[in-house]
């Protein structure tokens, strides 16, 4: 009996709270596609999905069967076994980061003290899904797309890295939580305006979002890494991709947006449950992000490069010691 | 109970890949069971205690280091049969550094007391009650500054090595060059000409 308190009971809760979170998750993805949708159609002056179900709210849920449904295809000459981990990797990397997410003050399932750090470890495994299925496809333009992408994803967490250190050189803490509650007074997002802008654009890079989706470029690659998967091996590329910018949105949010904190410490904004003010966020800088994506052309691949070591690198190394002489010259550090 | 079944999940696990990766004939295979066998010693990191230095195992080998490995694996177009006969001439050398490399750990499960307890970052964090990455901070930016930055120096050094080494300026590329093209104008480029009926643009200039 007291195995079972000690030991089976926790288990289960920690299954059921992960459950949850992961449909959280999968809801966030469905919608999120039908969101990315219409809003390039309103930006191309189109109408975008609206046939399936009222305003079309019931497309993605069409094409996940169409996609369930199909055969699934394994080239003759790829290494099945690694071809058919690559998008179980990807899935479960980008579903597993969400485990640290604070979506409220205390809704989190792993509370641990080095969360920023897990989830910057856990997304940079990211890139292995994409690689492995580049390579286990035995063909030209899968391989070509993982080699563009293992670089891309490389060279953008490295600023990345260096955005979060500036954070944390204005936090102390590891914890997420502690990062959204040291912005109780002023959300980072304003002191920290460039370093914003440079985790943005970092995220639509780590993520393979357009301007920056070179590995899946479909004019010179065909659709990248991708070619040659089919069926729920390609929708499990599709939803890691989905879970993985949206973590980026949760990222962004509780880095420079105050996570879960109303915008105004009053009144009608307190009495909305931090819940929604996080969700709304996240909606927000996801709404972002399809707006770049409806604007923005794709990169050059030399561009890319350029921007993320030549640019990108040097101003968030400065911004960092600027923070950190700041911090000191004004004794403010926490 | 439940750690140590933990435990010892994860280092069978790294011992079964990290015999995986010296037995799979395939490379490609040998840098996969590498990586699944560091981000194993991660969790044993965990289960100790020091999660600092688990997510950073993770961040910088399995993040950066492997993939740069399975990026050059994956390019490289290997014959299997010629590694072989090449492993045999160096089976010797390989036993030696095993065998050092085996009486060191031997050496340190079995006579803990000739290291200082200062290494013990775990140890240290039950008595001071700080999270490990706090102490880990206090130990290498107050009692061991020089040598860290002696150490950041050198990797400093290797970098610019590399970069140097690697460096090669060809004058057949044509490169752009982003600051000169914005700061280009038109009148630069397009002249404008008044021309005469059936006279013609005199193109001496």
């Amino acid at each position: 009996m007291s195995f079972f308190i000690s030991y089976i009971m926790p288990l289960m809760i920690i299954f059921l709270q992960s459950l949850l979170v992961m449909i959280a998750v999968l809801l966030m993805a469905y919608f999120g596609i039908y969101a990315d949708r219409k809003i390039w159609a309103a930006v191309q002056l189109r109408k975008g999905p609206n046939v399936v179900g009222p305003f079309g709210l019931l497309q993605s849920a069409a094409d996940l069967l169409k996609l369930l449904f199909k055969e699934i295809i394994i080239p003759e000459k790829a290494n099945k076994m690694i071809f058919i981990l690559g998008p179980i990797v990807t899935c479960f990397v980008a579903l597993s980061s969400w485990a640290v997410i604070p979506f409220a003050e205390n809704w989190v399932v792993a509370d641990i003290n080095v969360g920023i750090l897990y989830i910057f470890a856990v997304s940079s495994l990211g890139v292995y899904g994409i690689m492995m299925g580049g390579w286990a496809s035995n063909s030209k333009y899968p391989f070509m797309g993982a080699m563009r992408s293992a670089a891309q994803m490389v060279s953008y967490e490295v600023s990345i890295g260096f955005v979060i250190i500036a954070v944390l050189l204005c936090v102390g803490s590891l914890n997420l939580s502690d990062i959204v509650i040291a912005q109780k007074n002023l959300w980072f997002v304003f002191p920290l305006f460039p370093m914003f802008i440079i985790f943005f654009v970092s995220a639509l890079a780590e993520t393979n979002r357009p301007p920056f989706d070179l590995p899946e470029a479909e004019a010179e690659l065909v659709a990248g890494y991708q070619t040659e998967y089919s069926s729920t091996l390609f929708m499990l590329y599709f939803l890691g991709e989905l879970a993985a910018t949206f973590l980026m949105c949760a990222m962004t949010t509780i880095l420079f947006f105050g996570g879960w904190l109303p915008p105004f410490n009053i009144a009608p904004f307190t009495l909305i449950p931090g819940v929604v003010w996080f969700m709304l966020k996240v909606a927000f800088v996801f709404y972002l992000f399809s707006m770049v994506k409806a604007l923005v052309p794709r990169y050059r691949y030399d561009q890319l490069m350029r921007l993320g070591w030549k640019v990108f690198l040097p101003i968030s190394m400065f911004w960092v010691v600027l923070t950190a002489s700041f911090l000191l010259i004004f004794d403010i550090a926490p | 109970m439940f750690p140590a079944f933990l435990f010892y999940i994860f280092s069978a696990t790294i011992i079964l890949s990290a015999l995986m990766v010296i037995f799979s004939k395939d490379p490609i295979n040998s840098v996969l069971f590498l990586i699944f066998s560091f981000v194993n010693a991660a969790g044993i990191f965990l289960l100790a205690g020091a999660e600092f230095l688990a997510l950073i195992l993770v961040i910088v080998y399995v993040g950066a280091v492997a993939v740069l490995f399975l990026f050059v694996i994956m390019m490289l177009d290997f014959n299997i049969e010629n590694i072989k006969k090449e492993t045999k001439k160096f089976l010797p050398l390989g036993l030696f550094i095993g065998a050092i490399l085996f009486l060191e750990i031997s050496l340190m499960i079995y006579t803990p007391e000739i290291f200082s307890n200062e290494f013990r970052i775990i140890g240290r964090s039950y008595i001071s009650n700080l999270s490990n990455t706090e102490i880990l901070g206090n130990l290498i930016y107050t009692d061991y500054f020089l040598q860290f930055q002696l150490a950041g120096f050198i990797l400093l050094v290797a970098m610019i090595g590399a970069i140097v080494l690697t460096l090669r300026h060809r004058d057949y590329v044509r490169r752009q060059n982003i600051s000169n093209q914005i700061n280009r104008e038109s009148k630069a480029s397009i002249e404008l000409v008044d021309i005469k009926l059936n006279d013609r643009v005199n193109n001496d200039n």
